[in-house]
């Protein structure tokens, strides 16, 4: 009887598709992605179970940790065109390379007096930089207050959208600092804002 | 299949035949370094997204729209120290407030509880309760979005954030919440 000679198979794929597949994933990912940007300020959210996903444009972050407040807004052009205002209403000339400069600075909590200081330095050294925090007291001519009027305008002008608010807490903070932030924003008749929370599980 | 050829020219002296090489390349390590990358973003990216917790604020701009809220359906809370809340029902100063804590047998059973009693024992279709969150000073910001989640879940329809008075103050320092 002959012997059925069972023919060997190669074991090496066409791995062709899959390639082409990983790809693709891979442009879709790399063009969709926002990295995720180093904050200032270290900020502890508290957990909670009702949470909606925070829309990406149009929204400005205030973060509250350790008694200071920290100010950032979405969009280059936004951050721009928001310092271009901020500097007119507090009389300080920023240079177009400023402004270039400030627009990819995420957050940041200044006094706008040390706020060319603070964007002449690269960004290894503004980590090091002491942010004070941006100045809010009771009146309604404050920094904040301004910081938020003004972003308001530019967000309405440039993307005709209403800006949202959330607010970034840190679990620890006494409840007087938040009250603060929301004050400020009351004064201009906000009352719709967002706390940044994280999930929880019931 | 999927290698280049790389042997050598062939025999040497005869015919000179060029071979003809494969095309194929091992693909492997290519997809294996793709999907290594498709890892990288997809970690990147989703875990980045910020959540929120709606929040609303009464509008003080305009004090002429205050409902007049009847005081037997109204539930007062007072966020003390140290994750402490004291709370009653009906008119300040009308009973003593009770002590509870956070978590699923503290305010989270008081909340439903006194939900139901309130729709029980009220009619209409406003017998809903009215849940006013007081915060002192002493609270942290933990407490306060946890009271709300709290409020969320238990389903409350309508609460409001209001300031403490300096004599709620001292009843929560008597109580040692404070």
């Amino acid at each position: 009887m002959a012997r059925i000679k069972v023919p060997r198979k190669s074991t090496a794929m066409d791995m062709t598709a899959m390639c082409d597949v990983a790809f693709l994933l891979l442009t879709f990912f790399i063009l969709t992605a926002k990295l995720r940007q180093e904050d200032p300020l270290h900020v502890d959210v508290p957990p909670s179970t009702t949470v909606i996903p925070l829309p990406d444009d149009n929204v400005a972050t205030l973060s509250v940790g350790k008694g200071k407040i920290f100010f950032g807004i979405e969009g280059t052009a936004v951050r721009e065109a928001l310092l271009d205002e901020m500097g007119k209403k507090y009389n300080i000339p920023f240079t177009a390379a400023e402004k270039k400069r400030f627009s990819v600075i995420p957050t940041f909590g200044v006094p706008i007096a040390q706020l060319q200081q603070y964007i002449a330095l690269d960004e290894e050294k503004r980590k090091a930089f002491p942010q004070s925090g941006i100045p809010v007291d009771t009146t309604i001519n404050n920094e904040l207050t301004s910081w938020i009027y003004e972003a308001r305008l530019v967000t309405k002008s440039l993307n005709n959208k209403d800006l949202r608010f959330a607010i970034k807490g840190d679990a620890r903070e006494e409840y007087p600092a938040y009250k603060k932030v929301v004050d400020v924003l009351q004064k201009q008749a906000i009352n719709k804002f967002d706390l940044i929370t994280s999930l929880k599980t019931k | 299949m999927a290698e280049l050829d790389t042997s050598g020219g062939g025999k040497k002296g005869g015919k000179i035949r060029s071979k003809k090489a494969s095309t194929r390349i091992d693909l492997t390590a290519m997809v294996d370094l793709a999907f290594l990358l498709i890892t990288f973003f997809i970690m990147t990216t989703t875990l980045a997204k910020p959540k929120a917790m709606d929040m609303f604020m009464p509008d003080k701009s305009k004090p002429e729209v205050q409902l007049p809220v009847p005081e037997t359906r109204t539930m007062t809370l007072w966020l003390g120290s140290n994750s402490k809340i004291e709370w009653f029902v009906g008119k300040p100063g009308g009973s003593r407030p009770t002590i509870d804590n956070f978590g699923k047998d503290g305010i989270r059973k008081t909340l439903v509880e006194q939900n139901k009693k309130i729709e029980e024992t009220h009619q209409g279709p406003d017998n809903f309760m009215i849940v006013l969150v007081k915060p002192s000073d002493k609270s942290t910001y933990k407490d306060f979005v946890n009271i709300i989640d709290e409020i969320n879940i238990a389903g409350i329809k309508s609460y409001g954030v209001v300031d403490i008075t300096p004599g709620e103050v001292a009843q929560l320092k008597k109580d040692g919440n404070y």
